[in-house]
């Protein structure tokens, strides 16, 4: 008899040993993808430089943020919104992957039922780092400065990357749903950029209408922003007058949503994944 | 012989659509089983059901000795499958995708590469192993695939189409690299829309329709089924069709004759060989009918399916399922 194998199949193919080693082998193959396509790591890293360049010097010099200068009060804001965006890889790549087959094989294989999507997300977090690498000297460039310790300034940038991450795993789902990667992209785009312009990102939420800066300060993505200019030591001299608890401790904020959104989503993600039919 | 791939009553269904309807398979070890049918007949369905891509509404399968449902993961060890869309990266080498291959059957990194470097010889790969898929031909990728398959060298086979779509001088290449492979004693399931294909390569063949397995034997005992040879004759001019199918009719077995009015061609089921065709080309001669071509031939598989399901394999699609008994003069 087979009783407990019959229970747990999965199991008897090592369980989170065998989801990491699988994981990282296919995040290998990933990463190999980005570096015979370099056009994607162009794309997904000439529109936040851009995105500095505009916001630095044409938004730059009328708006006017208490206490810091609009660039040091920028650079984290345009941090968040583009690792959110680089997250959306995970959705478009897994999507390519169910049109193709790949994922077919795959399934076929006595690998690690979450190896794929572990996979995916570890190549899209390294992605992020890179991205968030050349951003970062791309701030430098233009005046953006870390004022706070070591430890504090990796704190930010793990932070943005761990917020990054569960967002990974939300597009995962999204990614063996719907039915092309192009899809994906038209849908995160039409999603993301709501989501990454109603907060702090760009402008501070004082002057917003009252509905919208509600949705703004409880926004993660304000709080993960806050957190990391915290860290970074961009929040200057100016106050939070009415600000809600979210933006006053910004960092359990963020990480209350971090765990919650890997809480649900991890389970749904590998769900889908041993159900879906590739197309 | 132990059957080492068993399915019984096989049920799935999409909307009101019975992709598959109660279909039954056994396949002896060492053996090739040739599923043959139409586009939508079900074959695709029944080979994501037996290697655990899909989970059947009812029915039972067995591969290897273990539940394909209870037991999906041991039955992953136990299988490849290469399926009717190239599923290899494009963006990785030949190389690259046999080495992962190899690794998540847990072969271990260094028999990994060495797998990998002994399948890309073998099937002719070698010179563009280190070359990104995305500039393979079709033919050099479904070889890729099919090596893919056999990375863990899988005691069952699943190939899923493995020609549809190739070139004829692709698809005898991988006729030649697939009997290759089931000399070595490997248990094969293959699906096949080509008839031919069906009848080269498999031991026994099971013929499915709408779902439900309709005929099965060996390649002969399906020719035997349909009986006789085949009168076929190509008329010179429409016009003659009809006075041809009258005297065709009176030698016909059963007195069934089958028309393609696009291609002016009539087949005639008869028995009595040469003698009847000398007696159909002199009345034909003598009711003045012009022939463009005249054969007797043994029945094909083709004959086998149109027998049994009224239509042919192929170009099914665009017609609907009956035209070929329409046709027939009774």
């Amino acid at each position: 008899m087979t009783a407990v194998t019959e229970k747990n199949p999965d199991i008897a193919y090592g369980g989170l040993a065998k989801a990491l080693t699988d994981g990282a082998i296919v995040a290998k193959r990933n990463l190999i993808k980005i570096k015979r396509v370099p056009d994607l790591l162009v794309f997904s890293t000439m529109s936040p430089i851009m995105f500095i360049l505009l916001f630095a010097y044409v938004f730059g010099s009328a708006i006017k943020v208490p206490g810091i200068g609009y660039r040091e009060f920028l650079i984290p804001g345009i941090f968040a919104q583009t690792v959110i965006f680089g997250a959306t890889i995970t959705g478009a790549g897994l999507a390519e992957d169910m049109q193709k087959g790949i994922i077919d094989r795959f399934r076929s294989l006595p690998m690690s039922r979450s190896a794929v999507l572990v996979g995916r997300t570890t190549s899209d977090v390294l992605n992020n780092v890179l991205v968030i690498t050349i951003m970062s000297i791309t701030g430098l460039l233009v005046g953006w400065r870390i004022r706070s310790s070591v430890g504090e300034a990796i704190g930010g940038f793990l932070l943005l990357l761990a917020f990054a991450y569960a967002i990974s795993w939300i597009m995962a789902l999204v990614g063996m749903i719907v039915p092309s990667p192009e899809v994906v992209n038209n849908a995160s785009f039409m999603i993301i950029f709501p989501l990454t312009f109603i907060a702090n990102t760009f402008v501070p939420t004082n002057n917003f209408p009252a509905g919208l800066k509600v949705v703004a300060n409880w926004n993660p993505v304000s709080s993960v922003t806050q957190a990391s200019r915290q860290l970074f030591g961009n929040t200057g001299t100016a106050p939070l007058p009415d600000s809600p608890w979210s933006l006053h401790h910004p960092i359990i904020y963020s990480l209350i949503w971090i765990v919650a959104l890997l809480l649900v989503f991890i389970p749904l993600s590998v769900r889908q994944y041993k159900r879906a039919a590739s197309r | 012989m132990a059957d080492v791939i068993r399915a019984e009553g096989l049920v799935k269904v999409y909307g009101d659509v019975r992709a598959l309807d109660g279909l039954d398979l056994a396949v002896p070890e060492g053996t090739v089983l040739g599923l043959l049918g139409p586009n939508g007949a079900g074959k695709t369905t029944a080979v994501r059901i037996l290697t655990t891509l899909l989970e059947p509404d009812s029915g039972t399968a067995v591969v290897a000795g273990l539940d394909v449902r209870k037991q999906a993961a041991q039955v992953r060890a136990r299988i490849g499958l290469s399926g009717q869309y190239a599923a290899v990266d494009e963006y990785l080498t030949g190389y690259e995708n046999l080495d992962m291959i190899g690794r998540l059957y847990g072969l271990g990194r260094t028999r990994a590469k060495v797998r990998a470097r002994e399948l890309l010889e073998r099937f002719t790969l070698s010179d563009a192993g280190d070359r990104p898929v995305k500039t393979y031909s079709g033919g050099m990728r479904r070889r890729l695939d099919l090596a893919g398959a056999l990375v863990a060298a899988p005691p069952v086979l699943f190939l899923d189409e493995p020609t549809t779509g190739l070139d004829p001088r692709s698809r005898t290449d991988m006729w030649e690299v697939i009997v290759e492979l089931v000399k070595s004693g490997t248990t094969l399931l293959l699906t096949t829309q080509y008839l031919e294909e069906a009848d080269r390569l498999a031991d026994r063949i099971v013929v499915i329709d709408h779902g439900r397995s309709i005929a099965e034997g060996t390649a002969d005992e399906l020719k035997a089924q349909v009986g006789g040879e085949r009168v076929e004759i190509i008329v010179a001019a429409p016009a003659d069709i009809a006075t041809a199918r009258g005297v065709l009719t009176q030698l016909a077995e059963g007195g069934v004759v089958e028309v393609d009015d696009h291609t002016r061609r009539l087949t005639a089921p008869v028995t009595g060989g040469a003698a009847v065709l000398t007696e159909a080309l002199r009345r034909l001669d003598a009711a003045n009918v012009t022939l463009h071509d005249v054969a007797l031939r043994r029945p094909t598989l083709d004959d086998v399916f149109l027998t049994l399901t009224g239509h042919r394999t192929e170009d099914d699609k665009t017609e609907p399922a009956e035209p070929a008994l329409a046709e027939a003069v009774r």
